[in-house]
C-alpha cells in the first residue's frame, strides 16, 4: 500500500461524497474541501462544476457576492461545506464564539453565509480535521446555523455528512442525529466516543475507511495540488513536503 | 445631484462625520485603506460599521483605534492571516456593540434600501441565534401559501456613507467596478458615496458600452480622491497582490494592545506620505 498523508485521506473521503453533484461550492478557508471538489470534478470528466471562493478561475459569478446566495436559494448549488468552532449532536454549528453571547470569549469571526446556506444546499458536508470534545459538544453556545428544522420550515438543504480526522458520519435529518459510517485507519470506536461530546448511532460492524489508492494519490499530488495552489499556496506547499 | 468633486484623501476622510453608519466592502473587493488611515488620523469617533458582507484589516484597524461604536457583520477575520484580534477583543470586552448577520441578509438589507422598500424576504436563517438576536428582523407566514410557511424579513439598511476603493474613476466621477457588483449595491443603498481610486482617467467611462455596464454612475458619487496603492496592504484585483509580509506583521502586532498601538504609530500616524 502506498503511504499517504492525513490530508490526502480526507480529500479522498470527501471527494467520494461529492460523486454525482452538478455544482459544488467551496467557502473561505477550506483547502481540503476545495481539493476534494477539484478531485471529484476531475473524476466526473468535466460534468461537475466547482466554485471556490477566493479563486478567480473558479468563480463564475459576475453580479457580486449576492449571486452565489441567490444560486443557492434557486437550487443551483448541490453541495457546500461548513466547519465550526463547535458542532453538536443535532448538527448545529457555532462560528461566533464561546460563552454567553454577545460577549463571547473567545469571539470568532462570525456566521458568514452558514445561517442561510445550511437550509438551502441539499448536501452540506461538515468538516473538522481535529476530532476533539472541545469541538464536538453536547450543545453549541451559539447557533450560527441550525442542523434541523420543524416540518413546516421550507428546507431543501441540510447536513448530509460529518468528516473528521478520525471518522466519517452520516446525519439522519428526520431523526436528528449522527451515525458512524467508517473509522479512519489507526482509530477505534471507543476512542472516538471518548472525544465526541454527543451520542451517535453505529452499525454492528464498523468499516475502516478505505485509504486513497495509487491513482487517487497521483491525481492529488499532480493536477489537484497544482490547481489548489492558486487560492491556497501555503496548503499546496504542505501537500508536497512529504 | 451636484457634480462629483475631485478631492484629496484627507479631505475625503474629513467628510465622514463621527457616528456615521459606514458601509465597507469585503477584503478582496476594494477596501479604501489609505482613506481609513486618514480617518484614524482625524480621530473619528462612534462610527457604526456595516461590513458588506464581511471585513478584515480595515474593521480591525478602526476598532483598535477606538473609532467604532458598533459593527454589523457576517464575519470579521484576517482570513489566511488568522483572526481579527482587535475585533475579537472589543467584542469580548463589550467595548463595541455587535450585530451578527449572515452574508445574504446584509445584501438583502441593502437591496431593500436600493429598491426603497422596507424589507426583503429571505429563505433560511430560521432556528438560528443569529435571528434570535436580531429584533429588527421579523418572521411572517408566507402570505402566498395556504399552509404554514415561515419566512424571514430583513429590514432595509440605508448606510450614511459607502466608502470603497477602485482601480479607475474618470474625472466626471464615474467609477469602474467591473465584476465587483456589491460595490454598486452599496452605493445605490447609501445616502452618500465616497470613493478612492488608483487613477483618475481622462475619458468618460459611460461613453464606452464595454465599460458602462461595469461602471457606477457619478450620479451616486459625491467625491473621488486619487489614492495610488490605496488598498495597500490589501490587494486590488488586476492592479496588485496583497502584501503578505505586511499582513503577517499586522496580525502579530495587533495581537496585543501595545503592539497595535506601535503599529498605528508607525504606519498610520507617523508616515502619512508612506501610508498613501
Amino acid at each position: 500500500m502506498t503511504a499517504y498523508r492525513a490530508e490526502e485521506l480526507l480529500i479522498a473521503v470527501i471527494a467520494d461524497l461529492l460523486a454525482g453533484c452538478r455544482h459544488v461550492a467551496v467557502g473561505m478557508a477550506s483547502p481540503i474541501p476545495g481539493s476534494a471538489a477539484l478531485l471529484a470534478r476531475h473524476r466526473s470528466g468535466g460534468a461537475m462544476r466547482v466554485s471556490i471562493l477566493g479563486d478567480p478561475e473558479n468563480t463564475f459569478w459576475s453580479d457580486g457576492g449576492k449571486e452565489l446566495f441567490d444560486c443557492a436559494a434557486q437550487g443551483r448549488i448541490d453541495a457546500f461545506f461548513l466547519s465550526g468552532a463547535q458542532i453538536d449532536g443535532q448538527a448545529n454549528v457555532n462560528l461566533v464564539g464561546i460563552g454567553d453571547y454577545p460577549r463571547s470569549r473567545p469571539r470568532f469571526s462570525g456566521s458568514f453565509g452558514a445561517a442561510y446556506l445550511y437550509h438551502l444546499v441539499p448536501k452540506v458536508i461538515l468538516f473538522r480535521p481535529d476530532h476533539s470534545p472541545r469541538v464536538f459538544v453536547p450543545k453549541v453556545d451559539f447557533i450560527s446555523a441550525a442542523g434541523t428544522s420543524p416540518p413546516n420550515v421550507y428546507r431543501p438543504g441540510g447536513p448530509a455528512a460529518l468528516v473528521t480526522g478520525s471518522a466519517r458520519f452520516s446525519f439522519d435529518r428526520a431523526r436528528g442525529g449522527f451515525r458512524l459510517e467508517s473509522v479512519h485507519p489507526g482509530n477505534d470506536v471507543a476512542a472516538i466516543r471518548r472525544k465526541t461530546g454527543f451520542d451517535f448511532g453505529e452499525p454492528t460492524t464498523i468499516p475502516t475507511t478505505t485509504p486513497p489508492d495509487a491513482e487517487t494519490l497521483a491525481l492529488i499530488r499532480g493536477p489537484i495540488r497544482q490547481e489548489i495552489a492558486r487560492p491556497y499556496p501555503r496548503f499546496a506547499t504542505q501537500l508536497t513536503s512529504n | 445631484m451636484p457634480r462629483t468633486e475631485l478631492i484629496d484623501v484627507e479631505n475625503l476622510a474629513n467628510r465622514i462625520p463621527d457616528g456615521a453608519l459606514l458601509a465597507l466592502p469585503a477584503d478582496r473587493n476594494g477596501v479604501a485603506l489609505a482613506a481609513t488611515r486618514a480617518l484614524i488620523r482625524r480621530r473619528a469617533q462612534g462610527l457604526r460599521i456595516l461590513t458588506v458582507p464581511t471585513s478584515g484589516m480595515q474593521s480591525d484597524l478602526l476598532i483598535g483605534a477606538g473609532c467604532v461604536a458598533e459593527v454589523e457583520t457576517s464575519g470579521v477575520s484576517l482570513s489566511e492571516y488568522g483572526p481579527a484580534p482587535r475585533f475579537g477583543a472589543a467584542v469580548s470586552e463589550g467595548t463595541i456593540v455587535i450585530r451578527d448577520a449572515t452574508c445574504p441578509a446584509v445584501h438583502a438589507g441593502l437591496q431593500a434600501s436600493e429598491k426603497g422598500v422596507p424589507f426583503l424576504p429571505l429563505r433560511g436563517i430560521l432556528g438560528t441565534d443569529v435571528l434570535k438576536f436580531r429584533p429588527d428582523w421579523r418572521v411572517i407566514d408566507n402570505p402566498f401559501e395556504a399552509g404554514s410557511d415561515p419566512i424571514v424579513l430583513v429590514a432595509a439598511v440605508q448606510p450614511d456613507i459607502a466608502l470603497f476603493h477602485v482601480a479607475r474613476a474618470d474625472r466626471h466621477g464615474n467609477v469602474f467596478v467591473g465584476r465587483e457588483r456589491d460595490l454598486v449595491t452599496m452605493a445605490h443603498a447609501s445616502r452618500r458615496t465616497l470613493i478612492t481610486a488608483e487613477q483618475i482617467v481622462d475619458v468618460d467611462l459611460m461613453h464606452d458600452p464595454a465599460y458602462a455596464a461595469g461602471t457606477l454612475s457619478s450620479f451616486y458619487v459625491e467625491a473621488v480622491a486619487e489614492a495610488p496603492r490605496g488598498a495597500w496592504p490589501l490587494g486590488l484585483h488586476g492592479c496588485y497582490a496583497e502584501d503578505a509580509e505586511h499582513l503577517t506583521r499586522y496580525a502579530s502586532a495587533a495581537a496585543t494592545p501595545e503592539g497595535f498601538r506601535r503599529y498605528l504609530d508607525e504606519f498610520v500616524f507617523a508616515t502619512r506620505a508612506a501610508a498613501q
